[in-house]
């Protein structure tokens, strides 16, 4: 026995010995305790470093076409229980209750080694979210068991569906409140259903390849029927159902991608959540505008999960490729730093690595704690339906009713952050027990996680996986990269555009971060992140607090500002204000959530046997990662208050008089007395960074020790 | 057969061989370097035994199967997550050492003695189940003995393959030395099958099949007993991870006849 090992391992207890596995992963993203969570990551897991990794192996991402070799991984996702669970239990599955987390934890695993066979399981479930959110109990018993898989012993073939929404609009129509899907009665005999003639053209369909059903978004084209709806289509149904040509994708090839087109007759009960007959017209009880909202809140965490898992399953590759560099080469012998370290030798190598592997850890907390929001946020709104439609509230009878809630939630915030004998508890308890005042709260965050998950973690996520690639050399572009890390950083770009691009994300975060109920929450977060401060300084927790308040100055001051012209700078059109703005507020949720997983982290770990040896290691590194995200967040945060701040003021000219106060150097100095607060914030953020690149260093030392396995965790 | 088989698996988890296994001196003896938060896997030989053990049950009428595990009981919990969706089974579990440095001894002794308090285990029946090179670093000695405890003396310590005759009497492909195979029958239950590697596919994980699994499999992790198992007596001369060698020459078309010649050369020495 080598004694010199033991010391080492004496010397390494305060950093990573190992590289985190499902014991940290599951405390940290909240599902240790349970097992129907666990197993469906270990079954995701099997076929995605099994059949998946294989095929992208094989080189089956070489064709566009949907192939027999890319259909046995809709058979892999059948014979693993995958794609049960989106079901009911009732229907085949065997999770109880709302499955954002647990679809998030499948994209998340098939994600780590191709995010089209990701794409793939995520879009037959989409095909089936209308249905789950607004369909009858009669669409969704049918359709749920028909693509459920096969239990054992029972002969069926299950069904594949695809969401059809986009369309071949100019510009591939991604105004989703604008259809060219038509729908007419084609007939109505007295007393029958009636049936209808269904016309949709569909643009970048994912599933299309190979779906026996589709979920349409239509607009009325006949006085007969009221506005719009989402409409199941069958491929047996009678008329047109054409897959149409297969897009030339570049990315995600291991997904089937088509514009499909179909002319079909129906009958109206395939009207998604069914409709009602008023006076010889049809009026679906949904609109598609209100299915599309309930389905994509929680969709696009799925699609930002998965550029999260990209991030993340880069790390060991890279840490591989920069190890063994050298090795082989001459001068390059065992023992010797050049042979063990290889590039590792190099700070820019490892201060880059830990960049990527930060950013990973903050894009995968927040992507996860929107998930589980969901999870939560489902009973709620449930609620709110139910209520709604006990008082018949529809339309503006329903915003009115939230409003009046706004100003109980805006009360019952203020209550909740009261010490316990400070504040009126009776008040406190009445509006904790108002389901619409909770849904309110809920709705607010809602409203700001999912478009920021998606747009954060997809879009900067994109950005990182260009550095990932940049560390392998010139593997990182090949086919052969380990880990495909090249291909990933393609698909990253496609998954900044599913579900709404970028510009759709950040159009929506300019509206609901503005909301005065989600204000009042960050403004919590702040104090809560200044207690977090004091307890782990080691954080940046302190400096994520300084610079959500630096947001928050911003946003107050750009909403009453105007620019040197008197035009106002917070508009929905001015998207150069507003747009950064909501790029700014992403970097500071994504690092909150990160400070939070930490700390669940430091909690919860040493309940667990399997991590008491090594913890105090992890989490030493994991608060080192928070710090260096901290201190990037800030970075960004205040580059972007900044140029929103100043930049809309007119620079002083030559011929101004200098003010007093400010020196006279070569050029007109700007001295803006009213922005002296937000010098002094901006001054103090900067402050705040003391110590982060210390983390940084630290980081990367524990980089370099890591211990790695022998093999890649998936084959190249 | 319609009174069907009462096979009983041992089968535990090994460190993932995918990872770095440095041997470090822990404070109970030799240990492998974060052995705790290494991913662990269901022994490669063990998993070949649980397999063939699901399939024979399941088409044998009346049949159960239960996979008896020794190992960190914690680390077990992990691995059974994956296990469990597989195939079907009623787990027993013993709270012990899993990472190499055990007697095999000590293991086939704590083993038996669980196997003894299974409920209605029925030993008229009972098919023992097991890796052949399992808990004992290659010396095939552990199912052997577990059959000695439990009085089991019908022993096949390289299994292959297993037909149930018609008339109940097993046939089994056994592997014996020089490559060469031995066709052994016995009259049925009680055996040792030690297996080899079986030939059937690992099973796909099914959460379903999991949560099924995970009703008995929970409440039985909670009353793991603990066993004493390590390797008293043993002293370890030298525990090290094998050197690697890499001797690279590239030759561009080489005819297959002459690469193999030359490394039948080089084995030869």
């Amino acid at each position: 026995m080598n004694t010199a090992n033991a010391a080492t391992s004496e010397k390494n207890t305060l950093s990573l010995s190992t590289l985190p596995g499902d014991d940290v992963r599951q405390i940290m993203w909240r599902f240790a305790e349970r097992f129907e969570l666990q197993m469906a990551v270990q079954s995701a897991r099997s076929v995605a470093r099994g059949v998946v990794a294989r095929l992208v192996a094989e080189g089956a991402r070489n064709t566009h076409d949907w192939t027999e070799e890319k259909a046995q991984v809709l058979r892999a996702f059948d014979e693993s229980g995958l794609t049960n669970v989106f079901m009911e239990p009732e229907d085949g599955g065997f999770i109880t209750g709302p499955k954002n987390l647990a679809l998030a934890l499948v994209a998340f695993e098939l994600a780590w080694v191709d995010a089209g066979a990701a794409t793939t399981s995520m879009a037959g479930n989409l095909a089936l979210a209308p249905l789950h959110e607004r369909g009858t109990p009669e669409q969704v018993r049918t359709y749920m068991q028909r693509c459920a898989a096969p239990q054992p012993g029972e002969d069926r073939k299950p069904w594949h569906g695809a969401f059809v929404l986009t369309e071949p609009l100019p510009y591939v129509g991604v105004d989703t409140g604008v259809l060219s899907g038509k729908m007419r009665v084609a007939s109505w005999k007295e007393g029958k259903e009636p049936i209808l003639q269904v016309e949709k053209r569909g643009r970048f369909i994912t599933n299309i390849g190979f779906a026996n059903f589709v979920t349409v978004a239509v607009d009325s084209d006949d006085e007969r029927i009221k506005g719009s709806c989402m409409v199941i289509l069958e491929d047996t149904d009678e008329g047109n159902f054409d897959a149409g040509s297969m897009t030339l994708k570049l990315v995600h090839q291991l997904s089937s991608t088509g514009d499909p087109i179909f002319n079909l007759k129906v009958p109206a009960s395939r009207i998604i959540g069914g409709y009602t007959i008023k006076d010889g017209v049809i009026f679906p009880n949904y609109s598609h505008s209100e299915i599309i909202e309930s389905v994509f809140r929680r969709t696009r965490v799925t699609a930002a999960i998965m550029s999260s898992a990209k991030l993340l399953s880069a790390i060991e590759p890279i840490i591989r490729y920069q190890r063994g560099r050298f090795r082989g080469g001459a001068g390059s012998t065992p023992g010797t730093p050049r042979y063990d370290l290889g590039i590792q030798q190099k700070e820019d190598a490892l201060h880059r690595l830990a960049d990527i592997w930060a950013t990973g850890e903050a894009s995968a907390s927040l992507g996860f704690a929107a998930a589980r929001f969901f999870d939560e946020f489902d009973s709620l709104e449930k609620e709110k339906e139910k209520i709604f439609e006990e008082q018949g509230l529809k339309g503006r009878a329903q915003l009115k009713t939230l409003r009046a809630a706004q100003e109980e939630a805006l009360e019952f915030m203020e209550l909740d952050v009261q010490p316990g004998k400070k504040r009126d508890a009776k008040r406190h308890e009445e509006l904790k027990a108002k389901p619409l005042v909770q849904f309110v709260i809920g709705d607010s965050m809602a409203n700001v996680l999912c478009p920021a998950a998606k747009l954060w973690n997809t879009g900067f996520g994109t950005t990182m996986m260009r550095e990932a690639v940049s560390l392998m050399g010139g593997y990182g572009i090949t086919e052969d990269c380990p880990g495909f890390i090249g291909q990933k950083w393609m698909d990253a770009q496609l998954e900044a555009t599913y579900e709404g691009p970028e510009a759709v994300q950040r159009r929506q975060l300019s509206v609901t971060m503005t909301n005065e109920v989600f204000l009042a929450q960050l403004r919590q977060w702040i104090k809560d992140m200044r207690v977090v401060a004091g307890q782990r300084p080691g954080t940046g927790a302190c400096t994520l607090a300084k610079a959500m308040e630096l947001w928050d100055w911003t946003l107050q001051h750009l909403m009453k500002a105007k620019d040197a012209d008197g035009k106002a700078l917070y508009h929905g059109q001015r998207h150069g204000v507003t747009f950064p703005m909501a790029d700014a507020l992403c970097w500071l949720l994504s690092t909150r959530c990160q400070i939070l997983d930490l700390i669940e982290l430091e909690e919860k770990g040493p309940d667990n046997p399997v991590l008491a040896e090594n913890l105090a290691g992890t989490v030493q590194f994991f608060t080192d990662l928070c710090h260096v995200q901290a201190a990037r967040a800030a970075g960004e945060v205040g580059r972007i208050c900044a140029e929103l701040v100043f930049g809309y003021n007119s620079h002083p000219s030559w011929e101004s008089e200098p003010k007093v106060g400010c020196n006279v150097k070569a050029g007109p100095c700007v001295c803006m007395d009213e922005m002296r607060p937000f010098v002094e914030l901006r001054s103090k953020l900067d402050g705040c960074l003391t110590g982060s690149r210390l983390a940084k260093d630290r980081a990367a030392a524990a980089l370099s020790q890591v211990m790695i396995p022998e093999a890649l965790d998936y084959p190249a | 057969m319609s009174s069907g088989f009462h096979i009983v698996v041992c089968g535990s988890l090994v460190p993932d061989p995918l990872q770095t296994l440095e041997p470090v001196q822990g404070p109970a003896g030799p240990a492998l370097k974060n052995e705790m938060v290494l991913p662990a896997v269901l022994d490669p030989w063990a998993g070949h035994s649980l397999y063939e053990a699901a399939n024979l049950a399941k088409n044998t009428e009346g049949s159960k199967v239960w996979l008896v595990s020794l190992g960190p009981k914690a680390k077990l919990q992990q691995l059974m997550m994956t296990i469990a969706q597989k195939v079907g089974f009623e787990l027993v579990v013993l709270d012990g050492p899993a990472g190499g440095f055990t007697d095999s001894a000590e293991v086939a002794g704590a083993l038996a003695g669980a196997i003894e308090k299974i409920d209605g285990l029925d030993k008229s029946k009972l098919l023992l189940f097991g890796g052949c090179s399992s808990a004992s670093r290659d010396a095939g000695a552990t199912m052997q003995m577990i059959g000695e405890h439990l009085g089991i003396t019908d022993q096949f310590l390289g299994v292959d393959e297993l037909t149930v005759q018609a008339d109940g009497s097993l046939k089994i492909l056994e592997r014996i030395e020089g490559g060469q195979y031995q066709i052994s029958s016995c009259k049925g239950a009680p055996a040792v099958l030690a297996w080899a590697t079986g030939s059937l596919p690992e099973p796909p994980n099914n959460p379903q099949v999991g949560m099924a699994n995970m009703r008995t499999i929970m409440p039985a992790l909670q009353k793991a007993q603990p066993a004493k198992v390590g390797a008293e007596g043993v002293s370890f001369e030298k525990v090290e991870v094998p050197v690697q060698q890499r001797q690279t020459k590239i030759v561009r078309d080489i005819p297959v006849e002459e690469i193999a010649e030359e490394i039948v050369a080089w084995l030869k020495g």
